[in-house]
């Protein structure tokens, strides 16, 4: 019975602190508590009845009740730090604020809670400039000054505060503990960073793309080789219902079937019972795992995500399956062995996957969003670039699209079809994530399922890359070892005939001629080179240092440049860190939060979400909570102001 | 048979349509990209569907231009191979000297293009990856004569002699087999570079200048695509002209 306990073993090594389950029943327990509390009231709860709710007799008195809610991670190294700090205030204030990661949608009310007892008003006043933020624009006279004056009570709170910590602080918590370890050197010197050092989670980043080494012959760095293996964050593994691995981010089969042989235990034994596992959690390592049809998908990872966001990368993966094979194809192929191998059919896909697999560890925007990004032009330049696809159109097109750098620049499509996203996230992936097309110069032609728009059929897509500095000039002369990737220009012509590629060859070079006529060629290439433009940019002034504002109804999103703060692979995954948590928490069920703020030692963080829109944006520490609001209601302006030049509405139908 | 390699009227250009068939990385696609770009990639990404390039190639009395088709060496895109091999006046089996399977992969290719394909199609054997093979006799370059018989037995087991190096496929094996089946054969490194440019010429060579009279106009850049669009595939459904038989694609 040891191998069962084995996926728990890198979680435990994982953590720099283990716990005592006393400890965390009292954490979950007083979790339950608030969450219940919240589930109960919406979020612009009177802050009266809060109060009542989580005092400490309160508190006690529903101890003994089970949680209903699943357990949270583990959180007592906070419970180890806190002593020092709540012991000595004068050191604490300043980083117990920044501590105090705070949500505004429930944890943040809780926080609260005993001085609103005393000042209700001048509170009440802060909390409803958040709550009716969509609304009125910030009516609140409440400033700094208030906010953080609002902190100061949670000194006194004691046991409650801290469970109330351990509830909401998430991804912050090992930070926090860094930070209270050291005096705190004053707000301005930190206003820089807005994520603080955790050199653990920085070396394990910096190998997560590591290839595994290979296995000596006599196994003599099977040890090694496990530990490489357990220290990645991320893994993604695909199984037949059979137990046969498909797909391993990391790992070859003999380092693998330790763990897919458990795992697929544990899958089988909750489908033998009718009750399918959907998740669990070993250590600091979360599992999810998805069944469709005749597989099964895992993915384990020791990053911030929730279970919603794990199943939407699963079932990705699980597209790209479907792209390659079709449904009823590979549906025939299990209907004929049950242990067919599908590593066969599937052959040269790996880098495909992948790359879709090593996307969601550095973090994709897009993925987390389900949404895309275009490129920023004017509404009439992109007319005239959707005017001259519907004229250049061929009889046999069903999708046109010019793609720069996994940015859309214009579409064309019939009336009756949209566009899955999912499905041009796969091809954007294929594109310009792994490099086989690319890499290959000329054009190509390839065979692809898009199963957002049917799963039983194939599609064939020309894909030529265009030199933006000669685009009339052939593909293949282009050298082929381009590395400016992003700048890159494709355009993708879909059609359902499998010998349209001389057809849609041509439809490319009347389409590029005319596109260089009318000058759009120009355009675009201005506007790739431009790139994204950086926060103070949209808004001046702004204190926002990175956003995310996707729109529901076109299913696209906008963001400004990752520079210059967010320069490296690491900084880029701990912005993505923040909006997962913060898109988690927004997306909660069964609360459905509108507003979500939360603050951590370095950084203060919005979510926003409306019928129309999702806004996540953060901000440096030093940033003010009214400031952050006004600068979220700015961007919002932005938006509405150039919806139709960040997103493509309509697009060209015919 | 139509394999006469008299060259009596000079043209300035004209254009081949050549295929690359032959199992998953066995390097067709490095084998082009050294042919077109004159570069090489290790680790290249697998091809996914297939690749379209075009690249000229110069001989004393006429010039050609070859549209490249590098296909997809998985067993799921076999299907889609007659599409680009139907027309095709040239074709280039590859296998992968360090893999024996990979050269009777190449003999079905090969059974398939005598059976499917135009009756004229040039046919080269490459076997790839020679800088793995270590200090071996010297390469053999010798074309694959015009002969004129053809026997169909593409069934061949050949025998794989344990050398030391990563050889698995001796080359005597492979010239016998190409001999017997009248193929032009080569042992090339897109590595290296070795002998590429001169599989592609000796192609050239051995294409037919009466098939080169045929539907195809000179290969200008910007009419190509037109010339392609009735000239070569399938388009309106109607039947496509030319040697084309049996297409069960």
């Amino acid at each position: 019975m040891d191998e069962p306990s084995k996926p728990e073993d890198p979680a435990s090594q994982g953590s720099p602190a283990t716990s005592t389950s006393q400890a965390e029943a009292t954490l979950q327990s007083s979790d339950s508590v608030g969450t219940k509390d919240f589930a109960a009231e919406s979020n612009t709860v009177d802050r009266n009845e809060l109060s009542t709710a989580t005092s400490e007799q309160e508190q006690s008195s529903r101890e003994g009740t089970p949680p209903p809610l699943p357990p949270r991670p583990k959180n007592l190294q906070l419970l180890d730090g806190r002593p020092r700090t709540s012991g000595s205030l004068k050191v604490s204030r300043p980083s117990l604020q920044s501590k105090a990661t705070t949500q505004l949608s429930f944890a943040d009310t809780k926080s609260y809670s005993d001085e609103s007892r005393d000042t209700i008003s001048p509170n009440a006043g802060t909390q409803k400039s958040f709550t009716n933020l969509g609304k009125d624009r910030i009516g609140s006279d409440a400033d700094d000054s208030l906010s953080i004056k609002s902190f100061a009570p949670t000194l006194d709170i004691g046991l409650d505060a801290e469970s109330l910590l351990g509830e909401v602080l998430g991804d912050q918590e090992k930070d926090v503990i860094k930070v209270l370890g050291k005096p705190f050197d004053g707000m301005s010197g930190h206003s820089d960073i807005l994520f603080s050092e955790d050199p653990q989670f920085a070396k394990a980043f910096e190998h997560e793309f590591d290839e595994i080494d290979d296995m000596a012959a006599d196994g003599s760095n099977e040890e090694a080789i496990v530990n490489q293996w357990r220290s990645k964050l991320k893994h993604f593994l695909i199984l037949s219902s059979a137990g046969k691995p498909i797909y391993s981010r990391h790992g070859d089969d003999q380092l693998i079937t330790n763990y897919t042989g458990v795992v697929q235990t544990l899958i089988s034994f909750y489908q033998g019972m009718s009750d399918n596992l959907k998740s669990f959690t070993a250590g600091d390592a979360q599992f999810v795992v998805m069944s469709r049809g005749p597989l099964n998908l895992i993915a384990i990872t020791k990053l911030v995500e929730s279970e919603a966001q794990l199943r939407s990368q699963l079932d990705a993966l699980y597209m790209q399956i479907l792209s390659t094979l079709t449904l009823p194809s590979m549906e025939r192929m299990f209907a004929n062995r049950a242990n067919y191998d599908l590593r066969r059919p599937l052959q040269g896909t790996e880098t495909l996957l992948s790359a879709l697999a090593d996307g969601f560890t550095r973090g994709s925007p897009s993925t987390l969003l389900s949404a895309l990004e275009c490129l920023k032009l004017r509404k009439s330049h992109r007319q005239v670039i959707n005017n001259t696809l519907l004229k250049a159109r061929s009889e046999n097109l069903l999708y046109g699209l010019i793609v720069a750098g996994g940015k859309l620049v214009s579409v064309v499509r019939p009336k009756k079809h949209s566009l899955h996203p999912g499905d041009l996230h796969l091809i954007f992936n294929m594109l310009f994530e792994a490099g086989s097309v690319k890499a290959g110069g000329g054009e190509n032609w390839i065979p692809l399922c898009l199963p957002g728009f049917n799963n039983t059929g194939f599609l064939y897509m020309y894909v030529s890359f265009l030199n933006l500095d000669n685009p009339t000039e052939q593909v293949e002369e282009r050298p082929a070892s381009s590395h400016d990737a992003k700048d890159e220009v494709a355009i993708l012509l879909i059609s359902a005939n499998k010998e349209g590629f001389f057809e849609l060859r041509q439809m490319r070079d009347d389409l590029v001629e005319q596109l260089q006529k009318n000058g759009s060629i120009e355009l675009i290439r201005t506007a790739v080179k431009k790139g994204r433009m950086s926060c103070t940019d949209i808004v001046p002034g702004s204190p926002l240092r990175h956003f995310l504002y996707k729109s529901r109804g076109n299913v696209q999103f906008t963001m400004p440049s990752f520079e210059p703060h967010f320069t490296s692979d690491l900084d880029c995954r701990r912005l993505l860190n923040l909006y997962h948590n913060l898109h988690g928490n927004i997306h909660t069920r069964p609360t459905h939060p509108k507003v979500h703020h939360a603050t951590s030692t370095t950084n203060i963080s919005l979510a926003w979400m409306t019928p129309l829109f999702e806004l996540y944006c953060v901000a440096p520490i030093t940033t003010s909570r009214t400031a952050l609001a006004q600068a979220a209601n700015k961007i919002i302006q932005w938006v509405r102001r150039e919806e139709e030049r960040v997103f493509i509405i309509g697009g060209a139908v015919f | 048979m139509a394999d006469s390699g008299a060259t009596s009227a000079p043209k300035p250009s004209s254009s081949v349509k050549l295929v690359l068939l032959g199992e998953a990385a066995v390097g067709k696609s490095s084998l082009v990209m050294r042919f077109v770009n004159n570069d090489f990639q290790e680790n290249k990404e697998p091809t996914i569907g297939a690749a379209f390039l075009t690249q000229k190639c110069n001989l004393p009395t006429r010039t050609i231009k070859f549209e490249i088709w590098d296909t997809a060496g998985q067993e799921r895109f076999a299907s889609l191979a007659p599409m680009y091999y139907r027309n095709a006046q040239a074709a280039l089996v590859v296998y992968d000297i360090t893999k024996a399977s990979s050269l009777q992969k190449a003999q079905h290719w090969v059974a398939e293009l005598q059976r499917q394909a135009s009756p004229g199609i040039v046919i080269a054997l490459v076997g790839n990856k020679f800088d793995l093979a270590s200090a071996n006799p010297a390469s053999d370059t010798s074309t694959g004569g015009d002969d004129a018989d053809a026997t169909a037995t593409a069934e061949e087991e050949e025998d794989v002699d344990g050398e030391s190096d990563a050889r698995k496929v001796p080359t005597k094996t492979a010239k016998a087999y190409a001999d017997e089946e009248a193929l032009l054969f080569f042992e090339t490194s897109a590595k290296t570079g070795l002998n590429v440019a001169e599989v592609f010429t000796a192609i050239a060579n051995a294409i037919p200048e009466t098939s080169l009279k045929g539907p195809r106009g000179v290969g200008g850049q910007t009419n190509l695509g037109r010339q392609e669009d009735s000239a070569r595939v399938n388009l309106t459904g109607a039947n496509v002209q030319g040697p084309k038989e049996g297409c069960a694609c």
